[in-house]
């Protein structure tokens, strides 16, 4: 009996590490495909021209349009994430209590819509164009994207506050604060760090996205000008050029997924840098 | 009232007013996807077009039977393979890591669940599939000529492929869950567990997992829920081929996310057309939103009685 025990033990602690080696194997696998396949197409071209005439049957060119369209789209939809997201958690962790009913039902309105498939906003947004009678365009786009992100940005964030100390927001209203003066003047400052690393988190997940745009911007050979024309993106430049049966397109499709990776990549090493400044000063 | 005051009433009146447009952007998607999904009720019962798999729009015939039980039979094989693999993962993490070891697993975790579904579509293309058509598929299709396995689909786009890639991307939300569910429960239960001379993996397993399996379940209804709603890696290594009843993890299975996303572009073409997938998108939505009320509510009712 004793010893049944501990050969248990070992069998599973010897599944528990193969189970961690697998999920850290897997993303290593994932990285090490997208990027010897991706470096081998990409080049100058690649990176700085917009498509050629024939390009999906191995014309010149390159995929600009996508990356410059996502940039746009991305920045933009980030930006009206963030115009919810703030006011958002500063009513939850300022203005209500924590253990308030409106506070425990906002966060759950959070968490469902964060759980909502991004293909049912792409599919959301193109009925409120239809309604609207508006045509696929990055101004349609921003806005589907802009509603995916909303949660993940306001959910992130949400967290940055719990780590705020209460001490912080007392000292501020023992010397006569309102609360509006104790968000704005101490508590942005102690959780900005934090807020900013939601905000790149937000940019990431919304920049990668393929079904939420894939009604609502459309795709386009040219750079984004307009706000009410289609606009061009990476994962759907990626998903087009997967598609064709020509391998020297597919090679640049497997390019534009070591692009859209290394951007991935960057933003969230750059937001964990910047969460590890948060916790430093947080208990 | 002095200016600050008056300032402060402002910031709470508009920031509250931007809560309640949160509250309600789940209604506002439900309903906006019903209002343009009625034509295709109109005349039809619910029950015919969620069981039926007879789906030929042109002579309107809009059943979604085949796209609902593809879901399922993809996810399915899915969270076969990623509850397992989480729940081992983040059990090791919580239990038996180094504290660096879990400080190197969090970027790892984070990065998983950044990568883009198209990425993963990628890589499920150019790993995923060669491996299910050259060495899966010949090495149990034609050993085992029964049920799950049987198939003369030899492409590699199969439902298994889509499972496998699935798996690995709901994988971050799991353990990330799980572990901070573990984290919850109290040191001195395991404390108390390993000074009556239990194993670690006995404290694990009788001490630490009976405290938090409502927490591991909610973990795994969210992942099951991340999985089902996934669309464009899918769409890219599944095959999307309908079948009636799904047969074989070989065979290709046509999910509800990806007849969403591949019917782009025609689907204005056909009368009903559009509103049948609207229709589509609705069930999905209401299987999340179902999914994760109950996850959510679990976990954040484990919160409350914690705090």
């Amino acid at each position: 009996m004793t010893q049944a025990r501990f050969i248990e033990e070992k069998i599973f602690r010897g599944l528990m590490l193969a189970a961690a080696g697998m999920v850290a194997g897997s993303l290593g696998l994932i990285l090490a495909t997208v990027f010897v396949k991706g470096f081998r197409a990409l080049s100058f071209d690649m990176l700085f021209k917009t498509p050629q005439g024939g390009y999906y049957i191995g014309g010149g060119g390159g995929i600009a349009n996508a990356i410059a369209g996502s940039l746009v789209l991305g920045l933009g939809a980030t930006l009206l994430a963030l115009l919810v997201s703030l006011p958002l958690v500063f009513y939850l962790n300022v203005y209500l209590r924590r253990r308030s009913r409106l506070a425990f039902f906002i966060r759950f309105s959070l968490d469902v819509l964060w759980g909502i498939p991004s293909i049912v906003y792409g599919a959301f947004g193109f009925t409120v164009m239809v309604t609207l009678g508006l045509k696929a365009s990055l101004l349609a786009g921003t806005l589907t994207v802009g509603l995916l992100i909303i949660p993940i940005m306001a959910r992130s964030m949400d967290e940055v506050f719990k780590m705020v100390p209460p001490e912080l927001h007392e000292a501020a209203y023992a010397l006569g604060s309102t609360r509006w003066e104790a968000a704005m003047k101490v508590i942005l400052r102690q959780a900005f760090p934090g807020l900013a690393a939601a905000v790149l988190i937000a940019f990431g997940r919304g920049i990668g996205d393929a079904a939420s745009v894939l009604f609502t911007a459309s795709f386009t050979d040219a750079l984004p000008t307009s706000l009410f024309r289609p606009v061009a993106t990476l994962p759907l430049a990626i998903f087009f050029q997967l598609g064709t049966p020509f391998p020297e397109v597919q090679e640049r499709g497997y390019a534009a997924a070591l692009v859209l990776t290394l951007i991935v990549l960057a933003v969230s090493v750059l937001a964990r840098a910047l969460t590890r400044r948060v916790t430093r000063h947080s208990r | 009232m002095d200016i600050r005051q008056i300032k402060d009433a402002i910031a709470r009146r508009s920031m509250g007013l931007v809560a309640l447009g949160v509250m309600s952007a789940a209604f506002l998607v439900g309903f906006g996807l019903y209002w343009r999904a009625r034509p295709v009720l109109a005349g039809r019962r619910w029950t015919e077009i969620l069981f039926s798999a007879a789906w030929h729009p042109a002579r309107g015939e809009f059943g979604l039977g085949g796209f609902i039980l593809g879901s399922f039979w993809v996810t399915a094989i899915a969270m076969v393979i990623a509850v397992p693999l989480s729940l081992l993962t983040a059990l090791y993490l919580s239990e038996y890591a180094s504290r660096r070891t879990r400080e190197w697993s969090r970027p790892v975790v984070d990065v998983l669940a950044g990568i883009s579904p198209v990425v993963y579509g990628v890589w499920g293309m150019l790993v995923v599939v060669p491996l299910v058509r050259d060495y899966a598929m010949p090495f149990l299709s034609s050993r085992l000529k029964f049920f799950p396995f049987a198939s003369d689909n030899f492409t590699g786009f199969s439902a298994l492929a889509g499972g496998v890639v699935l798996a690995v991307m709901v994988v971050p939300i799991m353990v990330s869950v799980m572990e901070e569910i573990l984290r919850t429960v109290p040191p001195e239960i395991r404390e108390a567990s390993l000074a009556l001379g239990a194993t670690r993996w006995q404290t694990t397993k009788k001490a630490v997992l009976k405290k938090a399996w409502p927490g591991v379940v909610a973990a795994i209804i969210l992942g099951f829920s991340r999985a089902s709603g996934e669309t464009m890696a899918v769409l890219m290594v599944a095959g999307c081929a309908l079948q009636a009843v799904p047969k074989s993890i070989f065979d290709p299975a046509y999910p509800l996310p990806a007849l969403i996303a591949n019917t782009y572009g025609e689907m204005m073409s056909v009368p009903l057309y559009d509103a049948a997938i609207l229709l589509a998108a609705l069930v999905l939505f209401l299987l999340t939103v179902l999914f994760n009320a109950v996850g959510w509510g679990i976990l954040l009712r484990l919160e409350k009685r914690e705090g």
